[in-house]
């Protein structure tokens, strides 16, 4: 791979051992990945957060490291909502461990929104190269948002924060972006459907780049859950939403197909994976208006969002449901071993693996009238 | 034999530095997080074919890792609690076994000019030098 200058001298260490190792990481990987040269990224979005995840040994590794980021940088969720920890039932040893995690993070200048949409704090510029490792924001970044972006892992991502640039591979070069499988669809979707539809699409096409064919077009809430859906069952990192040149390998659903929903007696009713938008909050509060909730509903959004929402969310939690920031379901050992009910493809297929909970999608609309009990 | 011959083999340096130890080989893939006991350096997946063993000071011959990229940070927690191997060895890195070792700074070597799998018996000696990349293995 190509070093210019400046990078020969961050690998031999003028800038310290902190970014030599990051960068050496990057040549690593460069190296492995058949990359000719780095390339400078305008953020970088670094999973690995919640205690839950990264355990004893992530922390330690934070704690040992001093530096800083280069390029704004946010986090994946946490386990638990820093202020709301006590009405999750998040116990007080976890929640230690999870702020040392945090304030470790912020000391190396990074910005602690814990959000699974970081697009809607900051949209990156159209085509920029990006370092993010949430699934389902780099299938956003790259498929709704036309920028580039590979599906880091966490180490990965942060040693590109600490340096500021990624090896130019995968989902950077123009030529991994072109479509290779088309997906017919010829019956309306709307809302869940669409992460029940991303389900069911990433079991059959794994890692391939999908060109979709729908009736009507999706709105972005809606490509976010079919995106967050890919991602999970399959590795799709890049999927064409809008009606293009058909590949030569075409799958034609039907409404079959994607009808997974079933309905259940859940111990918790969870929304928000990933983050609610403010069209989905908005949503939410118009389904629950006027009602009581009588069954556990908790809704995950971001704190940047919630905290531009406050009269939507006071609505929402008046009805008796909680809004929750900073935290993400699966990550959360709120929710271990507990009955599941969600709207999110995503949530399905990691409930019963990372939570050890009986997980069930419905539409939002049935979650929510199955949190009334009516 | 009271004579060993030394074969010398060439690969790719991934991680910098030298080690020298017993091999263990495995033809499975290895997730160090929840594969891997950072407090003992003992495979403790009862489905892996090395379940048990020990990997401390050892030369760890993988053709690669698997799993979450939370392994990165299993490795640097080895290294730190002394229990680390000497050096590993893939046939082909990927990016949490990659990242690990350099972070670690544990010797990493892979893209040998031979299969190190079928090359490498567990028990031989093998010295990795991570610095010219090559290895070197008792016959």
């Amino acid at each position: 791979m190509h070093l210019n200058r400046n990078d020969e001298d961050t690998l031999a260490g003028e800038l310290g051992p902190v970014k030599q190792k990051a960068m050496e990481i990057l040549v690593a990987l460069g190296d492995i990945y058949g990359a000719e040269k780095l390339i400078p990224i305008e953020s970088a979005q670094i999973a690995g957060v919640s205690y839950k995840t990264i355990g004893e040994a992530g922390l330690e590794y934070l704690t040992d490291l001093t530096g800083s980021v280069t390029v704004p940088t946010m986090l994946n969720p946490m386990g638990m909502d820093r202020y709301k920890w006590r009405q999750m039932g998040i116990k007080e040893a976890f929640v230690e461990k999870q702020l040392a995690i945090i304030r470790r993070y912020e000391s190396l200048g990074i910005d602690a929104q814990c959000t699974c949409t970081p697009y809607y704090v900051k949209a990156p510029r159209k085509e920029a190269h990006l370092s993010w490792s949430e699934s389902s924001a780099v299938s956003y970044a790259n498929s709704v948002l036309g920028a580039r972006t590979n599906r880091e892992g966490g180490p990965s991502a942060l040693a590109a924060a600490l340096v500021g640039k990624t090896p130019d591979y995968g989902y950077h070069l123009d030529e991994n972006r072109v479509p290779d499988i088309s997906i017919k669809i010829d019956f309306p979707l709307a809302g869940a459907d669409f992460g029940a539809l991303g389900y069911v699409v990433g079991k059959i096409i794994n890692s391939q780049v999908p060109q979709f064919s729908f009736v009507t077009p999706p709105s972005d809430d809606e490509l976010k859950a079919l995106g967050a859906g890919m991602a999970a069952t399959g590795s799709v990192a890049l999927f064409y939403p809008e009606q293009g040149a058909m590949s030569s390998e075409i799958i034609e659903l039907e409404r079959s197909d994607v009808d997974i929903y079933s309905s259940s007696e859940p111990d918790v009713v969870v929304l928000g994976c990933p983050h609610c938008s403010r069209s989905e909050l908005t949503e939410i509060a118009r389904l629950l208006e006027g009602r009581t909730v009588t069954r556990p509903l908790w809704i995950c959004t971001s704190r940047f969002v919630a905290d531009r929402c406050s009269s939507l969310i006071s609505r929402i939690e008046a009805t008796g449901a909680r809004v929750i920031c900073d935290t993400c379901m699966i990550v959360s050992p709120a929710f271990e071993k507990r009955s599941m009910m969600v709207n999110s493809g995503k949530a399905l297929e990691y409930g019963p693996n990372l939570c050890n909970s009986h997980t069930v999608i419905g539409t939002t609309s049935s979650c929510v009238n199955t949190a009334c009990n009516t | 034999m009271a004579f060993s011959m030394l074969q010398r083999i060439k690969g790719r340096i991934i991680s910098k530095g030298i080690g020298e130890g017993s091999a263990v080989v495995t033809h499975q893939p290895l997730s160090f997080l929840g594969g891997v006991d950072p407090t003992q350096g003992v495979i403790k997946d009862p489905k892996h074919e090395l379940y048990g063993t020990s990997i401390v000071g050892t030369i760890l011959t993988f053709p690669q890792g698997k799993g979450s990229t939370v392994g990165s940070y299993v490795m640097y927690q080895l290294k730190r609690n002394g229990k680390a191997p000497a050096a590993i060895i893939n046939v082909s890195s990927e990016t949490i076994v990659a990242v690990g070792a350099i972070i670690s700074n544990i010797p990493l070597i892979d893209r040998l000019e031979v299969d190190p799998i079928a090359a490498i018996k567990s028990g031989s000696r093998v010295f990795v030098n991570c610095v010219e990349g090559f290895i070197e293995v008792e016959t």
